[in-house]
Formats: C-alpha cells, sequence, structure tokens
C-alpha cells in the first residue's frame, strides 16, 4: 500500500461541478474550481459524505486491488462483518469465509471476533470507572477525524482501544506467524473494507506506533468474485470464531449496547454525529456514559464501499446474528496490550486563519468585511460552501470575488448603466 | 490591538433556536484558534446563560469582547429580573415553570454552572426591566 495516496479523490472525468459534495463536506474541505471539484486535503477527514452524496459518482476513496495480496507469501483476508449483510441468501457465515480462502487467501480473520475482546475489555473498563466520562467510541476512522479536527476539547474521550480492523491486523499476524514460522513481513493482512477511512486508518490510524494493516480492499469491488466463490462452497470449512456479539457492530447501536446497556446513545449520518458532539461538547447529554458514533448512515453496512442498500443489509445482518453455526475456537487469547492505544491522539494547533491568535483575529476582520459584500445565500454557485468560505477563500487569496455570480452581476449592470443597457428585460407593459 | 466584538440577538420563546448563539460564538473562537479547553468552557457557560435569556425572560442581545487575552462575553435580557441573586445561585434552586421543566430545562444548575466555569461572572438586574450578565475568560496570557 502506498502511504502517500491521497485517501479520497475527485475524478475530473466524472465531475460536472454541480456543488453538491461541496455543501455536503463536513470540514468544508471542498471546492469547485473550472467546473470540476477540488478535494483539500489537508481538511478532509475521509467521511465519505462527498461519495454517498455525488449523482455523478466522481468521488471515490483509494483502495487496493485484490491482486495487492500477489505481494505476500502467506495471505489473510481480515473480515469486516459487513460482507456477510452483502449476499442475500447467505446465513452461515463460515460459508463467506471459505469462499474468501477460495479466491486466493490463505486464512480469514473475522474483526467480530476483535470487535468482542474490545467489549468486554470497554465494559471492564466503565464498571471500574477507568475511563474519563462520558466514553465516546473510537472505532469509527472518520469520527475519529472529525473530533481531532472540529472537536479537540472531546479527543481525551475517546475510548483509548484500537479497532476492530486494527486489533484484527494484529491479531491475525501473531496467529499467522505462530501457525507457519514466517517472517511477519512475508504475511500480509488484507482488510475487506465496507468504506475508504479505514484505508486511511489503516496508514494512520494517529494512535498506533506500527499499524498492522497492510492492505485494504473494497468489498464493492469484490462483490461478485465472492458471490461465484460462495455459491460454489459445498462444505463450509470451520472458519468464524465470532459470535452475534461481535457481528453486532456493523450496525447502530451493537457497540453501544456492549459497552453500556443502560446509559448508551447510538447516533449514525455524519449530520447527526456533529449535531450530539455540540451538545457534548455545551455539557449536555450528561445521563448518556457511552456514544456509539458512526459517521455513515445506517452504520457500518451503510459505507459507500458496499453494494447494498444500509437498511437492508441491516435486515440480513440480523438473521445472520440469530443463525447458530459451528464456531470454531480461537488459537491464542487476545492480550489487553494489543488492545490499547499505542498513544494518545495528539491534538495539532492549526489555525486556519493563520499564524497565532492576534493574527487570526485581524484575519477574522478582513474576512467579515469581505462577507458583508455578499449575499448571505450560500447558494455554492461560487464553488465555496458558503459566503463566510469565499470570504475567507478571498481574504486567504485563494479565490476572487468576482466568483460570486450576484456580485459579478451587480458589477456587470453598473458597468451597463453608463451605456445605458440593463440586464433585465424591459417590459412595455404599463399596467404591471 | 482592538478587540474583535461579536453581536447576536437571542428570540424570545424560541426554543428551537436556543444555543445558537452559543453554537456560533464557539464556532468562531474555534477558528480563531484559541484553546480547546478554554472554547468548551465558554461553550458551556454560555449556553447556559442564553437558555436562560429565553425560558426566563423575554431574549435580548449578547455581544462578545474577543481580544487574544480575554474573552467577555454581555447578556442583556428584557425580562421580569432576579429579586434574589444570591438565591439564584444556589445549585438547585429554580424559577422555571412547569411548562419548561417539562422542556428539559430548569435544573436550576445555570448561574452555579456558570460561575463554574467562566472565570468571572457578574449579574446585574433591576425587577420589571432585565438581567444583564457578564462573563470573562482569560487565556494563557491574560
Amino acid at each position: 500500500m502506498d502511504r502517500k495516496q491521497v485517501p479520497v479523490f475527485s475524478d475530473p472525468t466524472r465531475c460536472v461541478g454541480c456543488t453538491d459534495c461541496v455543501k455536503r463536506c463536513p470540514t468544508e474541505a471542498i471546492r469547485v474550481r473550472n467546473r470540476k471539484a477540488k478535494i483539500i486535503q489537508d481538511r478532509c477527514i475521509v467521511c465519505g459524505e462527498c461519495i454517498h452524496v455525488c449523482r455523478h459518482h466522481a468521488n471515490a476513496g483509494t483502495v487496493d486491488p485484490l491482486s495487492v495480496m500477489d505481494q505476500f507469501e502467506y495471505k489473510v483476508a481480515l473480515v469486516d462483518p459487513v460482507l456477510y449483510s452483502e449476499y442475500t441468501e447467505l446465513r452461515n457465515r463460515n460459508a463467506a469465509l471459505t469462499a474468501l480462502k477460495s479466491i486466493g487467501f490463505d486464512d480469514v480473520f473475522e474483526c467480530a471476533e476483535a470487535a468482542e475482546a474490545i467489549s468486554q475489555r470497554t465494559r471492564r473498563a466503565m464498571q471500574d470507572e477507568a475511563l474519563p466520562r462520558p466514553v465516546i467510541s473510537s472505532s469509527c476512522p472518520a469520527v475519529r477525524r472529525l473530533i481531532l479536527a472540529r472537536f479537540p476539547s472531546l479527543l481525551s474521550n475517546l475510548l483509548p482501544y484500537n479497532s476492530p480492523m486494527e486489533l484484527g491486523a494484529r491479531i491475525a499476524r501473531f496467529r499467522a506467524v505462530k501457525k507457519t514460522g514466517l517472517d511477519p513481513k512475508k504475511i500480509g493482512i488484507i482488510y475487506l473494507s465496507p468504506c475508504p477511512a479505514r484505508a486511511a486508518e489503516a496508514r494512520d490510524p494517529l494512535c498506533s506506533d506500527h499499524p498492522q494493516v497492510d492492505a485494504v480492499v473494497s468489498i464493492a469491488d469484490l462483490y461478485t468474485k465472492v458471490y461465484n466463490a460462495i455459491k460454489k462452497v459445498s462444505e463450509p470449512e470451520i472458519l468464524a470464531t465470532a459470535t452475534q456479539v461481535g457481528v453486532g457492530w456493523a450496525v447502530p447501536g451493537g457497540e453501544g449496547m456492549q459497552a453500556s446497556p443502560e446509559a448508551y446513545l447510538a447516533a449514525d449520518g455524519m449530520e447527526n454525529v456533529i449535531r450530539v458532539l455540540e451538545a457534548v461538547e455545551n455539557g449536555k447529554l450528561k445521563s448518556v456514559e457511552f456514544f456509539e458514533l458512526s459517521a455513515c448512515v445506517g452504520g457500518c453496512v451503510g459505507g459507500p464501499l458496499t453494494v447494498e442498500n444500509a437498511f437492508i443489509a441491516k435486515a440480513r445482518l440480523s438473521n445472520i446474528m440469530r443463525h447458530n453455526i459451528d464456531l470454531a475456537a480461537p488459537a491464542y487469547p487476545i492480550p489487553d496490550e494489543m488492545i490499547n492505544w499505542d498513544h494518545p491522539i495528539a491534538y495539532v494547533p492549526t489555525i486556519r486563519l493563520g499564524g497565532d491568535i492576534a493574527n487570526a483575529m485581524a484575519k477574522l476582520r478582513k474576512v467579515q468585511e469581505q462577507e458583508k459584500r455578499f449575499m448571505g445565500m450560500d447558494c455554492g454557485a461560487c464553488g465555496a460552501p458558503s459566503c463566510h468560505a469565499l470570504a475567507e477563500d478571498v481574504a486567504e487569496g485563494r479565490a476572487n470575488e468576482d466568483q460570486c455570480i450576484f456580485l459579478l452581476r451587480e458589477k456587470m449592470q453598473r458597468l451597463l448603466n453608463s451605456h445605458k443597457i440593463s440586464l433585465e428585460r424591459e417590459t412595455t407593459d404599463d399596467s404591471e | 490591538m482592538d478587540a474583535l466584538e461579536l453581536k447576536y440577538v437571542v428570540e424570545r420563546d424560541n426554543f428551537a433556536q436556543a444555543g445558537e448563539a452559543s453554537g456560533a460564538l464557539k464556532k468562531t473562537l474555534k477558528s480563531l484558534g484559541f484553546p480547546p479547553d478554554l472554547v468548551r468552557r465558554v461553550a458551556i457557560a454560555m449556553y447556559e446563560a442564553e437558555i436562560n435569556m429565553v425560558i426566563h425572560a423575554y431574549g435580548g442581545e449578547i455581544t462578545a469582547t474577543v481580544t487574544p487575552e480575554k474573552i467577555q462575553v454581555v447578556f442583556a435580557d428584557v425580562g421580569p429580573g432576579i429579586p434574589d441573586i444570591e438565591l439564584a445561585m444556589t445549585a438547585g434552586y429554580s424559577t422555571a415553570t412547569a411548562d419548561v421543566r417539562d422542556l428539559g430545562f430548569g435544573a436550576g444548575m445555570g448561574l452555579p454552572n456558570m460561575k463554574k466555569y467562566a472565570d468571572d461572572l457578574d449579574v446585574q438586574s433591576t425587577i420589571g426591566v432585565g438581567t444583564t450578565v457578564t462573563m470573562t475568560f482569560l487565556t494563557q496570557n491574560g
């Protein structure tokens, strides 16, 4: 995996410059310039809103092709439980896991098993009062980045445990080394992902010294291949190790219910997550002790790299959870050290308006003066998400105020007035 | 340097919008680069004061004056005023009506919370006219 690639990009051959994504981005990280969307990578939190909303499928997440597995001698599929919910007839997870072994993987590991270990650990920590309240789940990588960017005062409330993907990668590699005796570097841990945020997390989880995921492949890209492989499975191998506790993490409430059954709140969808975080930051929602937050509507089954509708997928997952299957006993237990973050997520003070507070204040004054010249409609026609954002861009020298078509039109009209030409259609009907 | 002045209007009886001024100031303070913990204190204290303007008074005006060293927020409302300020400052004491409590407000912790989170709090009131709450927050440099 190239750790320098951008996590989300816009394809100019598909983009028509409609500004739908510009308005939806929670960190105002997108602008339309010359009729094409451009993502400001420094501000992007990889939440996938722009991918969800684009009608032209122009925005996409950077993932690896399945062929990335050829780089490794021993290939392990790190299976997100979302995968199971993609297929109509699937009830037995072992069938899907066996199918993965038939398409090139040497072994499989259910992230749901890692999720269970995190649930157990969390419940213990909640009961022992070992964590600062309220606790905010850190499993969704987009939410981690959202809090870092917009709610840094809540960084110390994040649950300091690795996500099921990162923990899963550590366990999977450990077990693979034990099983094969191979050098750890020869083992490829490949995560099957419902979203691009996990790819960004694999490159930089923000809290690990050595992230363990080698590659991230899109569940949508694998859909047909896995489907055909599942159809050919006659005798499923017993490969599943997780119970419904871990599988349930794929939908809202799955994690929260385990952590704090009587005092949790589960919110999904970026707008909803932001509203909840604003309230927590204002000192509200004091009765809630655990917040489960997912950037995607419907939770992980609603991720941008899935094929099925989130709500249909959720219903299917409930059936899968109720279906009793044979489970394999895990080869080794999961040590606590693997669960903990290596270090807390560091707050990096990046003042958007630049420099120190005094500079920022002077800049803000310029921005306010510029903003007064705009119409206050936040129409997006200029390519910025709001009049305030365009005013910032102009004050920073990144844009010209004439990008505002209403301002430009006013200027044109003044120019044309001197030639007695009007932009308005003239009416000859005096009774109007 | 000159202070930055920000003004917000709070409408009476508008529960749906109550908290918007605090939200707007919080957003501005974040963009100016004030430390997150300070912004959080301002947000919590300010939210309480803004809500009070809606549930106890008939709305009013909020004026924030910002310098790199100090953030001062003045809440000037039009309303019945507070007869006994010391009593109002006691934890748990509330004059909120039943309707207001039904909405989830009126726990009696507003003024005590403001005192807890602000570096300085001043409450002035005239019966039958209104109340003015002034809270001050100091940064490291202040």
